[in-house]
């Protein structure tokens, strides 16, 4: 219990591929990607615990004026994974230009990716994709 | 807690600034001294918006500057306010907490912000970083992003077809700008059409460029006292009858974009003390940082219902003339958003209207006014009510 998750953990795993969360031993939610308290009930008492890779996609936009350092168009989406936490990703393996709304729903695969930090940033860090199944 | 009011307001034209964040935020709070029939050692503290001084000008800690181009006492303390594009709502709210609870008799809120000065791909950089930097901003979301996002989702949840509503998000848009035309203070003081909206760049899907509201600069800034202050010094003190402010996490925390969880928290909050309903408010200055946020924003503050707020601005409802006006002054989207100073100018312009001192923007017999401004992806929200 109690067993402190960081940022750095969660790069860790994924660089692995594996994804990080927390399970909280009072309501049995898991939070992901990991923080200091449970998202659903705030309780402390957490323990790491790797979560699945599937997912359903929620929401997508499409990127088309980036911030600097980054090359659009990209596809950023909310998915909410079977283990119950939503994340945020980058679609991958599907044409930018030919998105519609019709994506939400779709089950998709998560893994993660290394992308290249700027000046601001805590380095290059690793985030999530998602696949469509 | 003790009666507020305020009493003079000013801002600068939002657009394109020659001047500095400090030059600008002089000639705003000079202005609503003047307006106030104060002095500046009148001042007991200064509540100061900005929120990237540090990019715009490597100017880090500029509130004690500010304080000081107006010729404030050394004895009245100078504080930095940060809330993302909630900025100066958040400081003007806790000004007005801290004379309502005695600590002060008078002091002045406002912003400033120069975003241009970083150019666009500095700038969208930058307010990126108003997302969380380790769990979203490597994924190179931006802010239209954010709202795309939310859009897509409405969309979805309501079935509505994608063109459907996008055609009434570009009515928010066509609307807000025949206000802001009308408007010598905004950024863009022109109509635009629904056809040139949708004939815009791609910016986030599905929002395109007259989707989205500008980067400006601009300063604005409000002056606060006790109400038994007030009268004494201006003819038409205009009250702050409620107040709210909530903080969400990040948006991968917050589930479903359609509805801002933080805003249904704050208004709440704000028509609770206000002892109101959003039947009484006669007008609105909303936050409108892109059309589907309107949209949203109408439905969290109890105008419409969920899913019904979409066509508000394309059956009229919400333009001058209309049953409950919103973003008189033009809103963010065709006023300007220099984000440190949004705040101040939305209470700026309520302020106005209930004075009803608008000219051919004034929305007739207004007594009742509300301020909704939201910072960041959703973490922020804050709500001022005000009544003459």
């Amino acid at each position: 219990m109690n067993e402190e998750c960081t940022f750095e953990d969660y790069q860790k795993s994924m660089a692995e591929n594996k994804i990080l969360g927390v399970l909280c031993a009072d309501c049995n939610a898991i939070t992901a990607p990991p923080q200091a308290v449970c998202r659903k009930c705030s309780s402390p008492n957490l323990s790491p615990k790797e979560i699945g890779k599937n997912a359903t996609l929620k929401t997508f936009t499409v990127i088309r004026v980036a911030p600097d350092g980054m090359n659009p168009p990209y596809i950023v989406a909310l998915a909410e994974t079977d283990d119950g936490p939503w994340v945020m990703g980058n679609l991958i393996g599907v044409d930018p230009d030919k998105t519609d709304v019709e994506l939400i729903g779709k089950k998709v695969s998560m893994s993660s990716a290394q992308g290249k930090g700027d000046l601001y940033s805590l380095g290059d860090i690793y985030s999530l994709t998602f696949s469509l199944q | 807690m003790r009666e507020v009011a305020i009493l003079g307001v000013a801002m600068t034209k939002f657009g394109n600034s020659e001047k500095t964040n400090i030059e600008m935020f002089a000639e705003a709070g000079l202005g609503a001294i003047k307006n106030s029939n104060i002095e500046a050692k009148d001042l007991e503290a200064l509540f100061f918006g900005n929120c990237l001084g540090t990019f715009e000008e490597g100017q880090m800690h500029m509130a004690p500057f500010a304080h000081s181009v107006l010729g404030m006492p050394i004895s009245s303390p100078a504080t930095r306010f940060e809330g993302a594009c909630a900025t100066a709502t958040v400081a003007i709210r806790h000004a007005s907490l801290l004379v309502g609870a005695g600590v002060y008799d008078m002091v002045i809120a406002g912003g400033a912000e120069r975003t241009t000065a970083m150019g666009t791909p500095l700038a969208t950089r930058t307010f990126a970083m108003g997302c969380h930097a380790q769990y979203e901003s490597p994924l190179g979301i931006t802010f239209p992003g954010v709202f795309g996002m939310a859009a897509h989702m409405y969309a979805k949840k309501y079935n509505i077809p994608l063109k459907e509503l996008k055609r009434n998000m570009a009515e928010v848009a066509v609307k807000n700008h025949f206000h802001g035309a009308q408007n010598p203070k905004a950024h863009f003081k022109k109509e635009i059409t629904v056809e040139k909206v949708l004939s815009g760049a791609m910016i986030a899907d599905p929002l395109q460029l007259l989707d989205c509201c500008p980067f400006s600069d601009g300063s604005a800034a409000v002056i606060i006292a006790s109400a038994d202050k007030a009268k004494q010094l201006v003819d038409k003190p205009i009250y702050i009858a409620g107040t709210g402010q909530a903080s969400a996490g990040p948006l991968y925390l917050q589930e479903d974009l359609t509805r801002v969880k933080a805003r249904e928290v704050s208004i709440k909050k704000a028509y609770k003390e206000a002892g109101i309903g959003p039947k009484d408010v006669d007008l609105c200055e909303l936050h409108d940082c892109f059309t589907i946020a309107e949209i949203m924003a109408l439905e969290s503050m109890g105008f419409y219902e969920f899913g019904k707020g979409y066509d508000a601005a394309a059956k009229g409802e919400t333009r001058l003339g209309g049953k409950m006006v919103v973003n008189p002054s033009g809103g963010l989207k065709s006023k300007g958003h220099p984000i440190g100073a949004t705040g101040a100018a939305q209470v700026t312009e309520i302020v106005e209207q209930l004075r009803g001192e608008s000219g051919s923007r004034q929305v007739e017999g207004a007594k009742i006014g509300l301020v909704d401004t939201l910072g960041g992806d959703f973490g922020t929200v804050c709500n001022i009510i005000l009544r003459s």
